[in-house]
């Protein structure tokens, strides 16, 4: 069983694509919890879809998408903040605009600039072709989104709960948007390689609301959400590899297989009171 | 130690002069001019739409004043941000954190300094003197969606008292709690209140004004009445605030309120 279990680590871009996996996991699914209650997961798709445009101009001008990630993060979060801060046709419609727009500008851009980008791996991942440079990127990645998620919780905790209320009390409640919109978004584009542009909602959401059917804190919830994260993304890829499937969709079925456990544990238990 | 009548002193802790609030384009509030001293318990009344949550608003620092004056212990509201606390409508708050009371309670002792760090001991104690101040003590670990409304309305006042400042707003406090919630909440306003702090609650209840509070707030959009509700709420002021709805609150007058209690 154990020989089973490191058979793929004798290949080195198994062992690269499994930090990657992990680093991805554990990013999302901490954002994930704040991100279901604050029903951000449209928000999330289209930040996700609207990296298309910037990697296609990107790759153009000789970038690769792990060298693009942060001030593409950056940019998207600054500019969905402001438009749907500012605009005055609802936050669904102003996120369904920029979504789909730039999705559509993304494909004419490669169109246009006639880019080698493989679309089926921006679509949905393609983690074993990750290479040390791009760990070493998730995993930095990773590594300032927990931090500043740790650092700020207490504040960001208080402004998703009672916005109003966190301003009267003099918090920046402008700081903690942009800071939650920017984390949201370089943990979506830096895990865009290992489940892609459609499916990195899945690894956002779906441990996070799994973990939230099971759980009575958000704090406990937050714990749930990472290990039910990190061991979507490990046993997908470990699937992928015996079974010889798709690495990213791999992944989200396993996560939605926790979602269903989930499911049926909280109607048991409901039941049982 | 303070004395009873010092901390109920003369002096104007909320000052409006004149103040004037646009929202868009459309005057929220207009010519808005009062005194409230500190210790008073003032209730805010008008229709929806009256300007009640805008003058909250204009109090904290939300929204901008375009003409007048509001100080706030004689500082701007922009100055006095995070002096003040505040209990807003509850539907302004995202219910579906599953916190526990103790995190909301916590959330009075935040500040734009507070790093997750931990100074557990005395933020501990805090905690458990505002629960204890609204007999919710023994609910400190409960999942707030647990509570009743007037659970949940009494552990935002534990939030603000956790605060510990000397004003506190509280935004339609007895919307969608049941009669005995809200002589709960009252309770616990005059309890809050002898400790010296000044107290407006903003409320569509006319229902005995002048056993509750010091003074009333008459507003729709412009100040109606200021002052004892025994003497300002008349049918006047009643008709100028609710306009054609007037049939329906005249006969909350003190003298009708007093006929009735006999």
């Amino acid at each position: 069983m154990i020989e089973l279990l490191i058979d793929p680590f004798k290949y080195e871009f198994m062992v690269r694509s499994v930090i990657t996996a992990v680093a991805s996991g554990i990013m999302l699914s901490t954002l994930g919890p704040f991100a279901i209650n604050r029903n951000m997961g449209f928000m999330a798709d289209a930040m996700a879809h609207a990296t298309l445009p910037i990697i296609a101009v990107g790759v153009f001008l000789g970038f690769s998408i792990s060298e693009l990630g942060v001030p593409a993060s950056v940019l998207i979060a600054f500019f969905l903040g402001y438009i749907i801060k500012n605009s005055n046709v609802g936050e669904d419609t102003a996120i369904g605009i920029i979504f789909s727009s730039f999705f559509a500008l993304g494909f004419v851009l490669i169109s246009i600039l006639n880019v080698t980008i493989n679309l089926e791996d921006l679509l949905f991942g393609q983690i074993l072709a990750v290479s040390r440079f791009d760990v070493l990127i998730v995993v930095s990645m990773c590594v300032v989104v927990v931090s500043l998620i740790v650092i700020f919780f207490k504040q960001l905790l208080f402004y998703s709960f009672d916005p109003v209320g966190a301003e009267v009390k003099g918090l920046n409640t402008n700081f903690l948007n942009y800071l939650f919109l920017v984390v949201l978004s370089v943990a979506i584009v830096a895990s865009l390689q290992t489940v892609g542009i459609i499916l990195v909602l899945s690894m956002l959401l779906i441990p996070a609301a799994a973990s939230k059917l099971v759980t009575d804190t958000f704090v406990f919830s937050i714990y749930v959400s990472i290990i039910f994260g990190t061991i979507s993304s490990v046993s997908g890829l470990y699937l992928s590899y015996f079974y010889n499937l798709p690495s990213g969709p791999t992944m989200s079925l396993v996560a939605t297989g926790i979602f269903i456990i989930c499911f049926f544990v909280n109607k048991l238990k409901k039941v049982k009171i | 130690m303070e004395t009873t009548e010092n901390i109920f002193d003369d002096t104007a802790i909320i000052v409006s002069d004149g103040c004037c609030v646009q929202l868009g384009n459309n005057p929220a509030l207009d010519d808005v001019t009062f005194e409230i001293k500190k210790g008073k318990k003032v209730a805010v009344v008008g229709p929806n739409g009256g300007g009640k949550s805008t003058l909250f608003n204009a109090i904290t620092g939300l929204v901008p004043i375009i003409n007048g004056s509001l100080k706030i212990n004689g500082m701007s509201p922009k100055d006095a941000k995070g002096t003040i606390s505040y209990v807003p409508q509850r539907d302004l708050i995202n219910r579906n954190f599953p916190l526990s009371v103790k995190q909301v309670v916590e959330m009075g002792l935040i500040n734009k300094r507070t790093l997750n760090l931990f100074s557990r001991k005395e933020i501990n104690s805090k905690i458990k003197d505002a629960l204890k101040n609204v007999g919710l003590l023994n609910k400190i670990n409960e999942n707030i969606n647990n509570l009743s409304g007037g659970q949940f309305q009494r552990v935002l006042i534990a939030r603000g008292l956790a605060q510990d400042a000397d004003i506190l707003l509280l935004d339609e406090a007895f919307s969608a709690v049941d009669v005995g919630a809200q002589d709960d909440i009252m309770s616990l306003i005059n309890d809050i209140n002898l400790d010296g702090k000044t107290i407006l609650v903003a409320t569509h209840d006319l229902n005995n004004l002048e056993k509750n509070f010091d003074e009333v707030l008459c507003l729709n959009r412009h100040c109606c009445a200021y002052g004892d509700p025994a003497e300002v709420l008349t049918e006047d002021v009643i008709e100028e605030m609710y306009g054609s709805h007037y049939e329906m609150f005249k006969f909350h007058t003190p003298e009708n309120h007093e006929k009735n209690n006999d």
